[in-house]
């Protein structure tokens, strides 16, 4: 099953409503704290990645330069200007990627950044409607008071600025804007508030196997009774999926002890914990499909309807 | 009595073997336009688009009620994600955009805030009247409102000479280029107009504190050259640029109390939509503060030093003011009319 990857933290995030035009609601996971995090960082890696590799090749394409000159016997010396190329390379190399570089890929069709993509998410207008240049400028000029005005009030403290308790007041002031997100419902950072966005989730998967249509899940060999099945509900038929997917023997054989214990179910020799869950798989949710048509839908074990 | 493990197929993995196609579909064509332009379609493609992404949001209702499983579930979520932004979040071209936002958004968005604007002027005004007026009792007032990098030289202690010296190959003198000067200039004025606008979020007090400085900046200087009887030479060699720049500062300015305003007072909206529309607005002038920093910053850092007669950079300065005045402030109606329609 390598087509198959389950997304921990996407079990555990929060769900907000998107109605489609058409009705249907879309049950959008928000991406959690840890994952915005992430994104950033790796965006930020890539970001000083880009200008520090950039400065290099450029440091060596002037020794380069000086070299042929010398080679050539002509006096040249990069100095002056070639120094100046640099710092305004750097000045606005700077300032197009600190302004530009989440502007830019988040204006792109998938709407998400580098690290966004990386991580699985994507930047959404929170009503659901277009994204539009405006709202993602007014988000990304935001990160000025919730990264670089913290981050300034850092350097000052590292600078051994003789009045610490202002550095620390501003610190603690600034870390509003920075620690945003984690007040409230929605983990809106201040540009998201701003622009009238949210960050979503956004993974991709691929169309996983149907697993009752495994050949071990329809040998003959099993047959279980409706008292056998009427052991467990949805949320245990969903755990055992999971397990199945992730195709991890030692899991399988935990799990395949465990139920036949609990449907006094006696292996028969050479029967593999595989085939046997397979099979106990497919039968269950035959079972607990055929009662949902009719509207019942046993949500665990405990649900006794 | 038994239940069959080989019965007759379920109806579920049926659902899904006979819509599969459809949706694998749909995935090939979203992937495709991630990567090009949706002009390279072909129009066979352009019309199956929301067709399929109809087929797979009813197959999604249907399957949340009928399977249980969950991987088939959670795909067809993800899938149906994607195609509702691409089907409902597609946008004008890019040109058309550009011209929209020349034509309309950037000088509307100024005129919206005018309010704000005149506040962000007010507080600028003040700052330089109040620093000229505290020079004016004790000059060595003048270091608390330029730091010692920054005036390089030019204090109370420097003489007339060195004074004029500068207003005519001024900062050109450490800059070979020209160009790499302006550079400089733009993102430094960019980045401080950036910070201005968001810090406008802590209710726009920051914001104020940072117009007032900028005014007392001003207002120290011109006060120095004032005293030294050189106060209209000095006045062309900020006004080259500085009319664009302080203007473009105090439209940033009003970016940020906008917002500040608010989240402050968001009025009937809720706060969010209030926000959401506030700051929208605010980034529009915001992109075109930028684009007249820029300008500023080619003027100062290229123009002043080409142009060194006073009355030359008076009259650009003149020119730059009325341009600017016109675009925002002077409705264009015939245009409005048509965009309203």
């Amino acid at each position: 099953m390598t087509d198959y990857t389950p997304h921990l933290s996407e079990k555990t995030s929060i769900q907000r409503q998107l109605i489609t035009p058409e009705g249907v609601d879309l049950r959008i996971g928000l991406g959690s704290a840890g994952q915005r995090a992430s994104a950033f960082l790796i965006d930020a890696a890539i970001v000083i990645g880009i200008m520090i590799g950039v400065t290099i090749v450029y440091v060596l394409a002037l020794f380069a330069l000086k070299s042929a000159a010398s080679a050539l016997s002509i006096n040249w010396v990069p100095g002056q200007v070639g120094l100046q190329l640099l710092q305004a390379f750097w000045l606005l190399g700077f300032f197009m990627l600190r302004n530009g570089w989440f502007l830019g890929f988040e204006l792109g069709p998938r709407a998400a950044t580098l690290g966004k993509r990386i991580v699985g998410l994507q930047v959404a207008m929170r009503n659901g409607g277009r994204l539009s240049a405006d709202a993602l400028i007014a988000r990304n000029l935001m990160r000025e008071i919730e990264v670089f005005l913290p981050l300034t009030f850092l350097l000052y403290n590292a600078a051994a600025n003789p009045d610490g308790w202002i550095v620390l007041l501003g610190l603690l002031w600034s870390g509003i804007f920075a620690l945003f997100p984690l007040f409230n419902r929605d983990r809106l950072r201040v540009g998201d508030l701003v622009a009238g966005t949210f960050v979503v989730q956004a993974p991709r998967r691929r169309l996983a196997a149907e697993l009752t249509e495994r050949r071990s899940a329809l040998a003959p060999a099993f047959v279980f009774s409706p008292e056998q099945l009427d052991v467990y509900g949805v949320k245990e038929l969903q755990v055992l999926e999971d397990v199945l997917r992730r195709n991890a023997l030692a899991a399988q054989r935990v799990v395949a002890t465990r139920i036949r214990g609990k449907i006094g179910w006696t292996a028969r020799p050479g029967e593999s914990d595989g085939d046997f869950l397979d099979a106990y798989y497919a039968a269950l949710r035959t079972r607990l499909e055929a009662k949902l048509l009719l509207g019942q839908r046993r949500r665990d074990k405990h649900d006794r309807g | 009595m038994t239940v069959q493990s080989f019965q007759p197929e379920l109806k579920s993995a049926r659902f899904r073997r006979e819509r599969e196609d459809d949706w694998r579909r749909l995935e090939a064509l979203l992937k495709r336009l991630e990567t090009q332009p949706v002009s390279k379609l072909s129009d066979e493609d352009l019309i199956a688009l929301p067709v399929l992404y109809r087929a797979t949001l009813s197959a999604l209702s249907v399957a949340r009620e009928t399977t249980l499983d969950k991987a088939l579930l959670d795909y067809l979520e993800g899938l149906c994600t994607r195609a509702y932004f691409v089907v409902y979040g597609a946008r004008p071209r890019l040109s058309r955009r550009v011209s929209r936002f020349f034509a309309q958004d950037w000088p509307g968005a100024a005129r919206a805030l005018w309010r704000e604007t005149a506040l962000a002027s007010l507080l600028f005004t003040l700052g330089a009247g109040i620093a000229f007026w505290l020079f004016g009792r004790d000059p060595d007032w003048f270091y608390a409102f330029i730091p010692a990098q920054m005036a390089q030289g030019r204090d109370p202690s420097a003489t007339t000479d060195a004074l004029r010296k500068v207003l005519y190959d001024g900062g050109g003198a450490q800059h070979d280029i020209l160009a790499i000067f302006a550079t400089f200039l733009f993102t430094h004025n960019a980045q401080i107009a950036i910070f201005a606008f968001a810090l406008g979020f802590a209710f726009g007090a920051p914001t104020a504190l940072l117009m007032i400085s900028n005014g007392c900046a001003l207002g120290a200087i011109f006060a120095l050259y004032a005293v030294h009887g050189l106060g209209f030479q000095l006045g062309g060699w900020l006004a080259i640029h500085g009319v664009t720049e302080i203007f473009a500062t105090c439209l940033a300015g009003a970016a940020g109390f906008h917002i500040g305003w608010t989240l402050a007072f968001p009025g009937e909206k809720t706060r969010p939509e209030a926000m959401a529309a506030a700051g929208r607005r605010a980034a529009t002038l915001m992109a075109g503060v930028v684009l007249m920093l820029a300008v500023a910053g080619v003027l100062e850092g290229i123009g002043r030093q080409l142009i060194t007669n006073d009355l030359a950079r008076y009259g650009v300065a003149l020119i730059s003011a009325g341009v600017w005045g016109y675009y925002f402030y002077v409705p264009r109606q015939r245009r409005d009319a048509k965009a309203a329609r």
